[in-house]
């Protein structure tokens, strides 16, 4: 059995706190999930809604330029409604981790 | 003041299902609860979302869910206090506790349980600077009473289905409506959408997208005027004499924060090897809103919670009686309101 593999993303918290964490890409998670994993933003105020793109609550802003797959039109339309919305606004929940991320460089946008 | 065995604030799954457990003990319920329909989150975020599981439901819709477990608690007499928040609690002398809500609607049981989920639903408000200052004196975030808008002039801001459907409903009652989104694609359900392009196009209502309202003016304390930007270039303004933002709704812990009760990660510890209490005896904390070591927030980890509760709560009112665990289906179900479920009786008949 081949061992598990980690990729690593930088993640710059609501304080502003920066943290390298660790990401396995073999357990279909995505960055909502990666970051509460880490406890890098308080329970109850990420992933809300589960990561369903029905909350807001997961945004974040990329601030590396890898090749993210592209916004659905859920994630495009709760974006829309969303507050702190910028150009490179994702939401977390509906970017699954894989392995051509390594060295992501995302910023947690603030809580509304 | 409303009487009763338990007070449950959250009528989410959870909630919901403990009027039924705490019904097969003869004990009533009362919920609390900040929307003004039961579900929680499963009738706020995803009523028309899939969830597989639950036990014997392969796959049963949020909405589905919410509406069996009214169902199934219903000869129980569950009373209801909606669309209002449970403010402060207060433990008497006697043992009982009350609830207020932020509307002054007095509860009064020996049993609280909290079922808050992630806390109760407050409207999510946009960023605009001086919003507050009007708040009341022409911007709202929820729209309580219709009639108060009549012959007004409206701005609705928002691209889901309560922007679509209040601008629908007050097209009807408002001098004039403008609806405001930040794109031109809305969310929301095909018929409201297409009922909002029909009141476009024959001039009903005004419908400004690309769009995004950046400041208020007022008059003398009140609301007068709204500024806009299309395109994040020009800025327009429009008179008006109500400001409606309605982006949603998202859960905040609120008050219970300020109750005394320990709390974690946003979250009330209870004690998990016995019954779900807090550190506030007579309080439970059951659902979503509570953690303990190895706390999963699942909706069938709710139900199992709320059934432990259920029983901490009957010794806690029926101090010194026994209990003896019986099953439904050996002794049925007998509701509050005089019905009777059981199961069907065997034939005994010799075949001759």
């Amino acid at each position: 059995m081949s061992q598990p593999i980690d990729i690593s993303i930088k993640v710059t918290d609501r304080d502003g706190n920066i943290h390298i964490v660790d990401s396995p890409i073999d357990m279909a998670l995505n960055l909502m999930e990666v970051i509460r994993m880490h406890e890098l933003a308080p329970e109850g105020t990420i992933g809300i809604c589960g990561g369903m793109a029905m909350c807001a609550s997961c945004q974040c802003y990329v601030n590396s330029s890898h090749d993210l797959p592209e916004k659905s039109d859920d994630e495009r339309a709760m974006l829309s409604e969303a507050f702190n919305v910028k150009a490179n606004s994702r939401l977390g929940c509906q970017i699954q981790i894989n392995s051509k991320m390594e060295g992501l460089e995302i910023e947690l946008a603030p809580e509304e | 003041m409303i009487k009763t065995d338990i007070i449950i604030i959250g009528a989410g799954p959870t909630g919901l299902f403990a009027v039924f457990e705490a019904g097969l003990l003869k004990l009533k319920c009362h919920l609390i609860d900040a929307l003004a329909v039961p579900g929680g989150q499963c009738s706020e975020i995803y009523p028309k979302k899939p969830i597989y599981d639950i036990p014997a439901y392969p796959e049963i819709l949020a909405g589905e869910l919410t509406e069996k477990l009214l169902e199934q608690s219903k000869q129980f007499n569950p009373g209801f206090t909606l669309g209002e928040r449970a403010e402060t609690i207060e433990k008497h002398k006697d043992g009982l506790f009350t609830v207020t809500t932020n509307k002054g609607t007095i509860h009064k049981a020996p049993v609280v349980a909290i079922a808050g989920g992630l806390g109760s639903f407050e409207p999510r408000k946009p960023n605009i600077q001086n919003l507050s200052d009007f708040e009341d004196k022409g911007v709202a975030y929820i729209v309580k009473d219709p009639e108060i808008y009549r012959n007004k002039k409206v701005v609705i801001a928002g691209g889901g289905d309560s922007a679509l459907d209040w601008t629908i409903f007050l097209s009807d009652i408002a001098k004039h409506v403008t609806l405001i989104h930040r794109r031109n694609e809305f969310r929301g359900a095909l018929d409201s959408v297409d009922k909002v392009q029909e009141l476009k196009d024959k001039g009903i209502i005004q419908l400004i997208t690309p769009a995004e309202v950046t400041a208020l003016q007022g008059n003398g304390g009140q609301l007068s005027s709204i500024t806009y930007s299309l395109n994040d270039s020009k800025n327009n303004i429009i008179e008006t004499d109500a400001f409606i933002p309605l982006f949603g709704l998202s859960p905040k812990l609120g008050p219970i924060a300020n109750w005394g009760l320990e709390i974690e990660k946003n979250a009330i510890k209870v004690n998990n090897a016995l019954d779900y209490q807090t550190n506030i005896p007579g309080v439970f904390a059951i659902g979503d809103i509570n953690t303990y070591p190895g706390k999963l927030k699942l909706i069938l980890c709710g139900f199992h919670e709320a059934t432990l509760m259920c029983q901490a709560a009957y010794k806690i009112i029926n101090p010194g009686k026994r209990f003896v665990l019986k099953y439904t289906t050996v002794s049925g179900i007998d509701g509050f309101d005089g019905s009777r479920k059981q199961a069907t009786k065997s034939v005994v008949k010799s075949i001759e």
